[in-house]
């Protein structure tokens, strides 16, 4: 594309200076590249992970002074337009993204993770669609492949951006998180994406805007309808996996906008964060016990309402209720205590009264650790952040394999508002739809207190807990803030 | 429910040595929870400063001896011997160590006296059954008191200093056998400062020993477990592991061996020469001696001996007994649990379910009828948390292959083919950006295996903020004269630059927050 661009110069432009030019933008790119390399590295460990994200950031800058330069240089209008332009959008952008960046909760992250990923597939759409109105087809194959590059930039990015918008209705519960399951969806998907396919095919053999135009929009339509009947097909319960899919969907959609423009720095930041997606996918479905095409295809997990007994009424029995006071008193002769979150204390925004709890029991003497499950909460993480913002220390925080041998020497476990991840049926009952599932093994505990909001909740795979009837499972019912508030209390 | 109520009986032990109570104060309330009435022969803790007027408090009641012997469930140490034993009522149970294999002869006993007997030293190794198998409870207790009784023989400090005095290395600690009394050993020394090296036939167990603060030295040898213990070598193998032994126990100033084979003699570990390379002043800790066999070459059992190089070698075998009171009140605690099990309704009347492989795996003796031995029980937790550990240990290499080399093969084929065809068919102009994308591909992936999972979600945020560079190719069209080209990279820019502030900074506020408990 540069070379087009070249061509198409207005010749009032020194051709000295604009190769000048190119050259920072070649340097400029290079190492704003090894910066976003530099910066995904950096997150690795919570020591480096704010100069990741520092690092990040002056990459992002000297990209986009490079871009602005050369853009503006070679500039078909007055100069000053595209300048002013550019500034127009670029403060539009800056002030909605740090206007939600302040505003949002820490329990929303997977909400807005999941709304950023839709802006970027809007964006390779519209990339996409530009570069097919710049450059339409004129028969000759290297433009032949072109256009192929620009059907496949548009067809990810509309995938990503309906797709995202789903989650994004799915996480934040303006939307049931229950899967939709019509008959013979996967027939659905595939006739969508040979659709697809064939749609552009007839787009590369079009010649001029005006031929191309109509496959192309129909494309989009296809891509945006088979996006949100991707997501809607999957269960709240997988949403961790189909948020940080989505993450690598958006990478690939840049990465493709990258191929269409020639541009090498879109190519290498899009694969960057489309393998890094797809990896924390995978370490995801890792989790689950689950293949990775399964999730894709979807159908698993329900919705939380589902009520008990009903989906699987082998489990039943008596359960042990406890009062705040009594818990209070367990913890205080425990000598280790492990807590185990889930999205429950998320929803009941938990996490600082837990932290509080945590703080007196430590002053205590007592040795307090928290587990988190790989697949606890929405999206990957996510209870480490919300531990974090409640000022946990994360040296107490430990991932489920670096405990789960250890429960047996735990003398309470504290379960708020997790079920699936703590649900021994994984383990026992072969027919279970979570069986293989790693699951933390709290019941090897001395006491497991679980926290829930009340007995007529399954989790999200909508299956009934049998720990909940253990022996030693006692029962704290009401809302996970105001049990653990009342915990406090009675310490 | 007072007719059904049963009583426990908590004997004084009779054997002179045994410094431990079965029950401890600390146990006999959630006894009386489970419906159970506790009957505690005066004086029965004494040795372990465990005193009646404590059981009392609780609410135990004090009795004599055959009354002790005498209650429904009888709980001690040791199988009592016959003098006590008479006492034992028919129909009773009784709930105490066995050790069958080595005493076949109780066999007869328990048959011609018509009781009921559960061996706290035959429980399953199964996760289920953890908290009741009071050889894991009592071998963590001697793991620590092993690391005591040592340092104590050492004549010098554990953890390093400097002082004005002079520099001082840390002692070096080599544990040989990474089981229940092992890791508890590694864990203690380790945490008195010294370096702790640690050796175990089980390659599995390498992270356990690691987590604990020690460095895991493999044996070139395999060996794999079905039954959650480990078994004996052949003979080659046991010549390689102890030429390994010898040139570690060479290198440390204090060396514990806790190999032991339930039913079996132990295995030598450290023979003649071993000891005599070893230096003067150090220490060894003999958990597996017995009057069958020991870990070393010139242990005696029961006794702290000399040799002629000065190597100390303590061969206590009871070291659990040593500390009496917390003993006590771990062994209490597995019989608590152990109750629990057995008397699903609360109700005081235990139920022995047969069933349950835990309790028929631990049933020597049923009404005078022989259970032992039982079926063999598989571990079935064994192999699950192997594969997590390997997991934990190494994301980057081993746990990526597997599942995706057999699942995801046809997927994998297809793509492959899919982007050769690609690659062939497109222009020469493409070649370079192919490689820069695969390239990329890969170094994302490479990069992004190290990351912890707690910051799984601000890499999100960040990866999305990067992304955000699309706004790239927005700009580059943006200049066009074309206005529909203008106003859609117009669009782009605004969303994209949304993106790249909301993405950065919300991962700042995120990282902001994660902090270390010595920050504060």
């Amino acid at each position: 594309m540069e070379d087009i661009m070249l061509i198409s110069l207005t010749p009032a432009f020194d051709p000295v200076l604009l190769d000048g030019m190119l050259r920072f933008q070649t340097l400029a790119y290079i190492l704003a590249a090894l910066l976003f390399i530099l910066a995904l590295a950096g997150l690795s460990r919570q020591k480096t992970a704010q100069r990741g994200n520092t690092l990040g950031i002056i990459g992002m800058a000297l990209a986009l002074i490079a871009t602005v330069v050369v853009a503006v240089a070679q500039s078909e209008v007055t100069a000053a337009v595209t300048v002013g332009l550019m500034i127009v959008a670029i403060a539009i952008g800056a002030c909605i993204g740090v206007w939600k960046a302040l505003r949002v909760k820490m329990t929303g992250m997977p909400e807005l993770v999941a709304m950023l990923h839709s802006f970027v597939g809007a964006a390779a759409v519209l990339v996409g669609f530009n570069s097919f109105l710049m450059d339409p087809g004129n028969g000759t194959y290297d433009n032949a492949f072109h256009m192929g590059e620009v059907g496949l930039a548009v067809f990810i990015g509309a995938v990503t951006l309906t797709g995202s918008i789903v989650a994004y209705l799915k996480l934040s519960a303006k939307m049931s998180g229950k899967p939709l399951t019509l008959p013979g969806r996967n027939i659905i998907n595939l006739i969508m994406v040979i659709v697809s396919i064939l749609l552009i095919a007839w787009f590369v053999n079009t010649l001029g805007v005006d031929a191309g135009l109509l496959p192309l929009v129909l494309l989009t339509i296809v891509s945006l309808v088979l996006g949100a009947h991707l997501v809607l097909a999957i269960g709240g319960g997988d949403m961790p996996v189909v948020v940080s899919m989505l993450n690598s969907y958006s990478g690939w959609a840049a990465a493709m906008a990258g191929f269409t423009l020639g541009n090498d720095l879109l190519i290498i930041t899009g694969a960057l964060v489309g393998s890094s997606g797809a990896y924390l996918s995978w370490i995801m479905c890792q989790g689950m016990n689950r293949s990775f095409v399964s999730v894709i295809l979807g159908g698993f997990g329900g919705d939380s309402s589902t009520p008990a007994g009903g989906s699987s009424g082998a489990v039943s029995g008596d359960y042990t209720e406890v009062t705040p006071e009594e818990v209070a008193e367990q913890l205080k002769s425990a000598k280790r205590v492990v807590i185990a979150p889930g999205y429950g204390m998320a929803v009941a925004q938990a996490q600082y009264p837990v932290a509080d709890l945590t703080r007196k029991l430590i002053d205590r003497g007592v040795d307090v650790k928290f587990a988190i499950h790989p697949v606890a909460g929405r999206m990957p993480g996510h209870m480490n952040v919300l531990l974090a913002e409640a000022k946990v220390p994360y040296d107490n925080v430990y991932e489920m394999d670096e405990v789960n041998d250890d429960f047996g020497d735990v003398d309470v476990v504290l379960v708020v508002g997790a079920n699936d991840t703590v649900n021994p049926s994984a383990e026992t009952d072969p027919g279970s739809p979570i069986a293989g599932m790693p699951v933390m093994r709290v019941w090897d505990a001395g006491t497991v207190v679980v926290s829930k909001r009340s007995m007529g909740n399954a989790g999200y795979a909508g299956v009934q807990n049998p720990l909940f009837f253990n022996e030693n499972t006692e029962m704290l019912l009401g809302d996970a803030k105001d049990s653990v508030d009342a915990i406090i209390a009675a310490l | 429910m007072s007719a059904t109520r049963m009583t426990i009986g908590v004997p004084k032990e009779p054997f002179e040595y045994q410094m431990r109570v079965s029950v401890a104060p600390q146990n006999v309330e959630r006894l009386l929870k489970l419906g159970y009435e506790v009957l505690v022969e005066h004086d029965a803790g004494i040795k372990a400063d465990l005193y009646d007027q404590q059981y009392e408090v609780q609410g135990a009641r004090i009795v004599d001896a055959p009354e002790a012997w005498g209650a429904d469930v009888v709980v001690c140490m040791n199988t009592p011997p016959a003098e006590q034993l008479a006492h034992i009522k028919r129909g009773a149970l009784l709930i105490t160590r066995v050790n069958p294999r080595a005493n076949p002869e109780l066999l007869d006993a328990f048959s011609q006296m018509g009781i009921t007997v559960l061996a706290l030293d035959c429980v399953p190794r199964i996760s289920r059954a953890q908290s009741l198998d009071v050889l894991s409870s009592m071998m963590s207790i001697a793991g620590y008191k092993a690391v005591v009784e040592a340092a104590d023989a050492f004549g010098r400090l554990l953890p390093g200093q400097v002082t004005a005095a002079g520099k001082m290395p840390p002692a070096r600690v080599y544990v040989i056998g990474a089981g229940v009394a092992g890791l508890s050993a590694i864990g203690t020394a380790s945490s008195m400062g010294a370096v702790v090296a640690a050796t175990d036939v089980r390659p599995e167990v390498y992270d356990q020993v690691e987590s604990l603060g020690g460095e895991f030295i493999e044996i070139p040898v395999k060996q794999e477990s079905a039954d959650g213990y480990a078994k004996e070598m052949s003979e080659d193998e046991q010549v390689v592991a102890q030429r390994l032994y010898a040139e570690q126990a060479a290198q440390s100033d204090i060396v514990i061996t806790t190999a032991q084979i339930p039913g079996r003699p132990s295995p030598l570990l450290l023979t003649e020469e071993a000891i005599a390379g070893m230096k003067p002043g150090s220490v060894i800790v003999d958990m597996g001696a017995s009057e069958q066999g020991s870990n070393t070459a010139l242990t005696q059992v029961d006794q702290a001996v000399q040799t002629s190089n000065g190597v100390t070698i303590l061969g206590y075998t009871n070291l659990a007994n040593r500390l009496p009171s917390q003993a006590s009140q771990m062994f209490g605690q597995n019989v608590v649990n152990l109750m629990k099990l057995i008397t699903p309704a609360k109700d005081g009347a235990y139920q022995l379910d047969e069933e349950d492989e835990v309790v028929r795996g631990m049933t020597i003796a049923l009404d005078g009828q022989i259970m032992w031995p039982p079926p063999p029980v598989s571990v079935s937790a064994a192999p699950a948390p192997q594969q997590a550990e390997a997991k934990a240990a190494a994301p980057e290499v081993n746990s990526a292959e597997p599942p995706l080399r057999w699942k995801g093969l046809w997927w994998k084929v297809l793509l492959g083919i899919l982007a050769i065809v690609l690659i062939v068919m497109a222009p020469a102009s493409m070649a370079n950006h192919f490689i820069v994308f695969m390239l990329a591909v890969v170094v994302g992936f490479y990069v992004i295996t190290a990351v912890t999972h707690s910051l799984h979600t601000p890499l999100m945020s960040v990866t999305n903020a990067i992304s955000g560079i699309i706004i790239v190719g927005a700009i580059l069209l943006a200049g066009t004269g074309n206005l529909v080209v203008t106003v859609l990279s117009f669009i782009a820019m605004v969303i994209a630059s949304i993106n790249i502030f909301g993405g950065f900074l919300v991962s700042h506020r995120m990282l902001k927050m994660f902090q270390r408990s010595s920050d504060e």
